[in-house]
């Protein structure tokens, strides 16, 4: 990211703010498990969670900071959160 | 030496300053206009209300808000846009702004606003001290004080040109003691709409939202990347310095008035005393001095048109000389007995070679008179002062101790 002159930024500023190192918990997913029903990618509130030609998923461990909501919300517990080994 | 100032009495109207400053904002051309009414801004507004509604100010927008929390809100997005802002509010509102101050300051916006100073509460008061801006000072805002009507008129369109130079983009107050200046009728020249074009180009920003050529404006940004924004703020208020001074006298080419740059000087050249201070007050201290000096006593009045950026190397040259230094604060910063002018004053002088004693005064808070007879007392105390030191460093003035 670059300032520019009058202290603007150039857009897209998301992709440089990596959250993955605050993480504590790391979500771990269970494709057995799961139903595809896409809640998780709904909810993630830092996009982590993408897509997959197949109907599955794969996080994105740079920006997943590990709140757990993808694990709290899934209906089949597919994603169980356990501790980050550092 | 300062420029002569040039006024054409042919061409004076009296006028309310509240008329003066609105009329000043209208030959600016402003784009975006959003301000809430409080006293004693209200004429301002009223003013420019009017104007709007007779149709003289092309190409604007007057956004009626429900607070002076979200005129100011409005103007953020205008001013991003890049639209030529415009606000003006006073005590309560300033301060419900404050934190829209900081956002404004820190995407660089160029928004102009007016404050008619006043005091703060509790206890309620309508009347004029410096309480408000004073305590924005750390908001990242331009700050400037006018000493009488004309200065703010003029100043207006100063500011205009300061805050959008694309070195500094910063926002600007331009600060009118409220009641004393802005309900006041005085001969006037008001800005004229051709040399105001002349002067004050259209504002043409390099960055504005655009949803072609995307950009951020106030990103958030974590600790790598925090400072750097701060950095380049202040690097802005620095260089703001020169930008002021230069203004002042490009004004002057075009329009024959001067006020003095960051600062002004008045009978300072072989003064023992000098006495510092901003706003109205500055015209009555000149004529204190003018009365002190047919009887002999060395004593100049150093007004200060810019508190930030604060002009440190000004003041430290312009003092240099002096054997005493008197601060009159229309302001406190609670908890450490002084008004704001005073601390910033001290600590200019502090680790140079300049070593004069400094004192302060806070005076006419809650628009309390500051009347002649007073300034001659602090004057006299001074000389006291010079004599045989300093005895009290800073202390109120007129303090009815029957209240008590």
């Amino acid at each position: 990211m670059k300032i520019l002159p009058g202290g603007v930024c150039e857009a897209g500023t998301t992709r440089v703010n990596k959250t993955g190192g605050w993480r504590t918990f790391k979500p771990v997913y269970d494709y057995d498990k799961c139903i595809k029903c896409k809640l998780c990618e709904l909810l993630c509130p830092d996009s982590s969670i993408n897509p997959r030609d197949d109907g599955f998923f794969e996080f994105d461990y740079e920006f997943c900071k590990g709140c757990g909501i993808c694990a709290n919300e899934c209906p089949k517990d597919a994603i169980t959160m356990v501790l980050e080994e550092k | 030496m300062a420029p002569e100032n040039k006024l054409d009495k042919s061409k004076m109207v009296v006028v309310e300053g509240s008329y003066a400053v609105a009329h000043a904002v209208k030959v600016c051309r402003p784009n975006v206009i959003s301000a809430y009414p409080i006293t004693p801004q209200t004429h301002i507004v009223e003013d420019l209300s009017q104007f709007m509604a007779d149709g003289e100010i092309p190409n604007c927008e007057y956004i009626n808000v429900e607070s002076e929390f979200s005129a100011l809100s409005a103007l953020v997005g205008s001013s991003a846009a890049g639209a030529r802002c415009y606000s003006a509010t006073t005590s309560q509102g300033l301060e419900l702004m404050h934190e829209v101050l900081f956002n404004v300051a820190g995407m660089r916006l160029p928004v102009m606003m007016t404050i008619a100073n006043r005091a703060v509460s509790a206890p309620i008061s309508i009347w004029n001290d410096h309480q408000d801006a004073i305590s924005q000072r750390d908001t990242g805002w331009i700050q400037l004080y006018a000493e009488n009507t004309q200065e703010i008129s003029d100043m207006t369109a100063q500011a205009y040109k300061i805050s959008e130079d694309k070195d500094i983009l910063l926002p600007s107050m331009t600060c009118m003691d409220g009641f004393i200046l802005s309900h006041v009728y005085e001969p006037v020249v008001l800005l004229e709409q051709d040399l105001t074009d002349e002067f004050l180009p259209t504002y043409e920003p390099d960055h504005v939202l655009d949803p072609k050529n995307p950009v951020s404006f106030g990103a958030f940004a974590d600790p790598n990347y925090y400072t750097e924004f701060r950095y380049l703020q202040e690097q802005a208020m620095q260089k703001a310095l020169k930008k002021i001074e230069d203004v002042a006298n490009e004004f002057y080419d075009v329009y024959g008035r001067y006020y003095g740059g960051l600062i002004d000087e008045y009978r300072t050249d072989d003064a023992d005393i000098i006495i510092m201070a901003m706003g109205s007050i500055v015209g009555t201290i000149k004529d204190v001095i003018d009365k002190l000096r047919d009887r002999n006593v060395k004593v100049g009045v150093l007004k200060v048109r810019s508190f930030r950026p604060f002009p440190v190397e000004a003041i430290k040259n312009a003092v240099k000389d002096a054997k005493v230094v008197v601060v009159l604060d229309k302001n406190i910063s609670l908890g450490l007995n002084e008004g704001a002018l005073f601390t910033e004053t001290k600590s200019s002088l502090y680790n140079t070679d300049v070593r004069i004693p400094v004192v302060g005064y806070m005076i006419g808070h809650g628009g309390r008179d500051i009347k002649v007879d007073t300034i001659e007392k602090i004057i006299d105390e001074a000389t006291e002062v010079m004599k045989t030191g300093i005895k009290i460093e800073s202390q109120f003035t007129d303090v009815k101790e029957e209240l008590l």
